[in-house]
């Protein structure tokens, strides 16, 4: 396959930036997106180039590291993948891909298409957790029974590898997903109630000051998502946060 | 050669660890406040030792080289966590997940810790349930098991596929409750490149900031290095891209031991390769194998056929399959360890029966369990005479239900559809039982630094069991690190904060800038990767699956030149003092390289076959257990353990002798 | 209660927008259920204008409650819009909404805004006359003639004159249009800010898409009817 590659380009968070146009040949359709980024890499740095600057890591589709927002979609065409677990044979020879990285006020750029996501972490410093001490003297684990749905459904919730496709994809860039999944995976649990009212009120709180925008509903956030966080997480988000607020 | 202590206390061995707790030094509340430890790395067992120590009450500062702590490669681990709960009433006990254990590592781990590590495991499964971890659980709400391979009872526990993400987002949301607390110091994108070692001790480190390239000095009182295994020596494996060697190696170089470089586990269920430009390798669970079954044409026209595409093997009759795992190990099966099938594997497709084009794959075929469990359905729900293609819908959910996301993964990957036609596999590299060297306070050879979780070599022996890794990783997180630094640190509540301005951090940091410009000035002709393709190859074809003392001493002397090529004709892009991924790689693939020599001497030195180490000169040559591996329990019932002299073959062996009081040393038979 | 006070914190703003979406569908179909008696009888139509014009509590209470709940929605709508684009600053180049979100979805804004003129149209055509005939002009009678008691109620006569001219018509209808698409995706987005969502609500679901389609087509059937019929 040949392809042409339109990609950002971005020295550091202080630049400018801009769309640069890179062609490539010789791309089987059995790699992976980020492989024939490694091959238009190595052909840059062969050529004494800059090579492009993205963020990856376990290329398994579980460590959320790699963020790219490819002919205008979050984690590019495919369903329920990330970018490394993308593949060319979703793409035709001749076709022109436009590589963008994720784009918020709460993801500033650092390089190219490597953005800062450390607000994620904030929020979930100000209540993504049950206080409880790591002694492991805690109660047997079988001692409080969870119903299989709860559990099944907290389950899912936490299944979100944080990656900020919801945000990059939302046009308002809103972090409603990534907060309500954890909000949700601990609402289900018994052992994440006690603390429920605190914990949705300061991570909202934090989730604002960061900088994303507001959920208007749009529902992008839930079909760009690599594991498919459902929508229904918000709407009991919203929920927490009425009852804690009441 | 000097003989190591391993400060394994002295009692019975279902005692030692209690014992032991009571008697050793603890630090007062008030003094903990004026302590500081780093911990390098925070997947399961940095991230656990990180909010573990934190909530006790030291300063901790927590580094890595990921953008946030949830990305640790941990997260990718599968299919679940052992613990001796027995809540199955299987008959499992600690005594039987310590026997499993050091049977499944080949006899080649420290018994005390390998029990210790059983007797808190199911502290663990406690604590992370307390911690909101969505583990699964059956209709009466409790917690459901499955069992994996090696072993003879259920008592893995499990989040579907995603065990080790659960776990991890577990650990990191307790240290995420420190750092709101101020307790903990994250530093993301931060890379260890040293250890600062003053009047013999750990003091500190030196790291890359990567998104500015500024080079900082930390000092702390006590150094953990929690920085997972060194699997990326091989280029192709299961770890992450970042998964890298350097802060072991580091204080490798430093003073503290490498033992038994060459324990390497070779995942026998893999995505096989698919080309030049493969870039790391995809794990399928082994719980895969509870219902799947490996197997190989029998004859040698049908390989053929298939590889050219003539055949299908699904047009392949029962009589025509040969299941080779079911044909050798009657016992146990597609269930055998790890190691047995990954070299059983391997031993079909060097006979030539691999099914890809490459020769390198074997089937892991789901249609029995499909058309068993379609059966049981349809009797279950009463459809008494279902036609064949509803049994096998049927049974298609229920594999759905057990192992949607591992399927969906692997027909993302390959483009085939798994629940039609047989899943291609392969063994590839996947973890490292080797590590620093560690005595039973998991205290390396330089006092005051620790080693955590893979990085550290001790409770696996030979061979690592399935869903041990995540129990390791948290054992010595949250139950043992913990208790046993206090001991070390109870000696430093007078010292006072450690300054970063004495002459040993200056030194330091200026031997890690010079090293980082020497990369930047080369301006050679090749790229980091290929230097690195190249040392993946040499090991995986001479230091690989199974070694001899011929490819061994040619591995060693290739890995010797390709290191000087490296270091003469590597180029490097790009500045210093910018986000540089290249100029991060060469520091690592540099570390690599090293490792690599130390690695094949290590298994040069050991002639025995153990565990994940098979030497083909080292076989049973008659009897029952004709061609299995064969251990030498009178000459290598030992740890190796290298100190580093400046040259990797040319390093200082230790030895630990291990005795085994409470296990008698067998042959491993799974027949 | 938030940290942050009243309508600050991004998920009471959006119940905000929520509370007051709700209180215009309500009023929306009282609006439909008066004006589709005037396909059937005039004289209906014509009681129920002069109850609602006339009754204190319509008047002086539920009126200004439903424009403070108007210009509320607006308000808070343009407040929503601005803040959003904020928090993105640099525009993607290739951007692929439709891939993963309605049109309505993604364009309540300009939807919302086209009935903002709307409703415009609509005061200079009925509220201000009504307002100039009861406050300037001092008749409260509602008669056509209010020097003869026997002339009957202006309202149904009010309604025919102002649809006989095609291009208001068109107007009118063009306008539903967009009260359908706001509505196609509002009547859900309102339930899911209010933390309805979960599988009791499929039927909620087709429910407001029924809501969305049907009203704005019945107040689209009321005005050609009158155009084509008076």
């Amino acid at each position: 396959m040949k392809l042409t590659l339109k990609i950002w380009r971005q020295k550091n968070s202080n630049d400018k930036g801009k769309i640069e146009t890179y062609p490539v040949d010789n791309v089987s359709e059995h790699m992976s997106f980020l492989e024939m980024l490694d091959v238009l890499n190595e052909g840059l740095v062969a050529k004494g180039d800059i090579p492009v600057a993205f963020d990856h890591d376990c290329r398994e589709g579980i460590c959320g590291m790699c963020s790219m927002y490819i002919n205008g979609e979050a984690h590019g065409p495919d369903r329920g993948v990330t970018t490394c677990q993308l593949h060319m044979r979703k793409f035709n020879d001749g076709d022109t891909i436009y590589i963008e990285p994720f784009r918020a006020k709460g993801f500033p750029i650092i390089k190219d298409l490597v953005v800062d996501r450390s607000a994620f972490d904030r929020i979930q410093h100000a209540g993504g957790f049950v206080s409880v001490n790591t002694s492991g003297n805690t109660q047997d684990a079988n001692a409080i029974p969870i119903p299989k749905d709860d559990a099944d459904n907290a389950f899912d919730a936490a299944t979100c590898i944080g990656c900020g496709a919801c945000v990059a994809t939302c046009k308002n860039a809103s972090a409603m997903l990534y907060v309500s999944a954890k909000v949700s995976q601990f609402s289900l649990l018994p052992q994440g109630k006690v603390e429920a009212k605190r914990r949705v009120l300061n991570m909202v709180d934090q989730m604002d000051k960061e900088g994303f925008g507001n959920c208007t509903n749009t529902g992008a956030c839930e079909v760009e998502c690599p594991k498919g966080i459902s929508l229904e997480n918000i709407a009991r988000m919203n929920r927490e946060y009425l009852k804690a607020s009441i | 050669m000097a003989i190591l202590d391993s400060k394994t206390p002295a009692g019975p061995i279902k005692d030692k660890w209690t014992n032991y707790k009571n008697q050793i030094n603890v630090v007062n509340p008030a003094n903990k406040r004026a302590i500081d430890v780093i911990v390098v790395g925070t997947g399961l067992a940095g991230g656990s030792a990180s909010a573990s120590l934190a909530e006790m009450g030291y300063n901790v500062k927590a580094f890595a080289f990921q953008d946030s702590p949830r990305r640790a490669h941990s997260i990718a681990a599968q299919g679940g966590i052992n613990a001796a709960k027995n809540y199955q009433n299987d008959g499992d006990s600690v005594y039987r997940l310590f026997y499993d254990t050091v049977k499944g590592g080949d006899y080649r781990s420290r018994e005390a810790n390998v029990y210790r590590l059983a007797e808190v495991s199911a502290n663990i499964i406690d604590q992370c349930v307390a911690q909101g971890v969505p583990f699964a659980r059956d209709y009466g709400g409790l917690l459901d098991n499955r069992s994996f391979g090696g072993v003879l009872v259920s008592r893995t526990f499990y989040a579907k596929g995603q065990t080790g993400q659960q776990l991890l987002l577990g650990a990191y949301s307790a240290m995420n409750r420190q750092i709101g607390k101020g307790k903990i110091k994250m530093h993301t994108r931060h890379e260890m490149l040293e250890l600062v070692k003053v009047d013999g001790k750990a003091r500190g480190i030196i790291t890359r900031n990567l998104v500015t390239g500024e080079i900082d000095r930390h000092s702390a009182h006590a150094v953990v290095i929690a920085s997972g295994g060194y699997g990326n020596v091989f280029f192709l494996s299961t770890n992450a891209m970042g998964s890298n060697v350097t802060a072991a190696w580091q204080i490798h170089k430093k003073g503290a031991y490498f033992a038994n470089p060459c324990y390497t586990q070779i995942h026998p269920t893999c995505i096989p390769r698919s080309g030049d430009y493969q870039s790391k390798l995809t794990l399928m669970s082994e719980s895969l194998r509870n219902d799947g079954r490996i197997w190989v044409p029998k004859n040698m026209d049908d390989v053929m056929a298939i590889r050219k595409g003539t055949k299908k093997p699904t047009d392949l009759s029962e009589d025509e399959r040969d299941y080779y795992l079911e044909r050798r190990y009657p016992a146990f099966g597609n269930l055998v360890p790890r190691d047995v099938a990954s070299r059983a594997a391997k031993e079909r497709c060097d006979e030539g029966y691999g099914v890809n084009e490459t020769g390198e794959a074997v089937y892991l075929d789901f249609k029995a369990a499909i058309e068993r469990y379609g059966n049981e359905t349809a009797t279950i729900s009463g459809e008494k005479n279902a036609s064949l293609d509803r049994i096998k819908e049927l049974g298609e959910k229920v594999i759905e239900n057990k192992y949607g996301n591992l399927f969906q993964m692997y027909e993302k990957i390959t483009d085939e559809n798994p629940y039609k036609t047989p899943m291609m596999i392969y063994p590839a590299v996947h973890y490292t039982m080797g590590g620093i060297w560690v005595d039973y306070n998991l205290m390396t050879t330089i006092p005051g630094c620790y080693a955590a979780g893979e990085a550290n070599f001790s409770d696996h022996g030979a061979n690592r069991l399935g869903a041990s890794a995540l129990m390791q990783g948290l054992a010595d997180g949250y139950f043992v690190l913990p208790y046993t630094i206090g001991d070390y640190l109870a000696n430093d509540i007078r010292t006072g904060p450690i300054s970063i301005d004495t002459p040993e951090f200056v030194e330091a940091e200026k031997s890690v800038t010079e090293r980082l410009e020497k990369f930047i000035n080369n301006k050679g002709t090749k790229t980091v990767d290929y230097f690195h393709r190249i040392l993946g190859k040499i090991m995986w074809d001479k230091v690989g699956m199974a070694r001899n003392a011929e490819g061994l001493k040619a591995a060693i002397e290739e890995i010797k030149s390709i290191r000087e090529e490296f270091h003469k004709d590597v180029m490097v892009p790009g500045g210093m003092f910018e986000l540089n991924p290249e100029l991060e790689k060469a520091a690592r693939v540099s570390d690599f390289l090293e490792l690599g020599e130390l690695f094949a001497n290590d298994a040069l030195m050991r002639e025995e076959s153990c565990g994940g180490h098979f030497r083909e000169e080292s076989i049973e040559l008659d009897g029952e257990q004709k061609g299995e591996a064969k251990r030498d329990d009178t000459n290598y019932a030992h740890v190796a353990a290298w100190e580093w002299t400046g040259d990797p073959s040319k390093s200082n062996l230790h030895k630990e002798e291990l005795t085994f009081n409470d296990i008698e040393l067998k042959q491993r038979s799974y027949k | 209660m938030s940290k942050q006070g009243l309508l600050s914190s991004s998920i009471a703003r959006k119940v905000s927008m929520a509370l007051s979406a709700f209180f215009l569908m309500f009023f929306l179909l009282q609006h439909f259920a008066i004006n589709i008696t005037s396909v059937f009888s005039g004289d209906t139509f014509n009681e129920l204008s002069q109850f609602m014009g006339t009754n204190f509590v319509i008047q002086y209470v539920m009126q200004p409650i439903l424009i403070l709940g108007v210009v509320f929605h607006f308000v808070m709508g343009f407040i929503l819009e601005i803040k959003n684009r904020g928090a993105r600053d640099v525009q993607y180049a290739k951007n692929n909404g439709s891939a993963n979100s309605s049109w309505m979805s993604r364009n309540m804004i300009y939807s919302g805004l086209a009935i903002l003129a709307f409703i415009v149209l609509h005061f200079i055509d009925f509220w201000i006359p009504e307002l100039n005939t009861k406050f300037v002009q001092g008749d409260m009678s509602g008669l056509i003639d209010p020097a003869n008691a026997e002339s009957g109620l202006r309202y149904f006569e009010e309604l025919q004159h102002k649809f006989v001219h095609p291009a208001r018509v068109g107007a009118y209808c063009l306008a539903f249009v967009f009260l359908a698409l706001h509505l196609m995706h509002g009547f859900n987005s309102a339930f899911q800010s209010m933390g309805a969502n979960n599988k009791y609500t499929k039927g909620l679901k087709n429910f407001g898409t029924a809501y969305a389609i049907l009203i704005p087509a019945g107040f689209i059937f009321i005005a050609l009817f009158h155009h084509f019929n008076h």
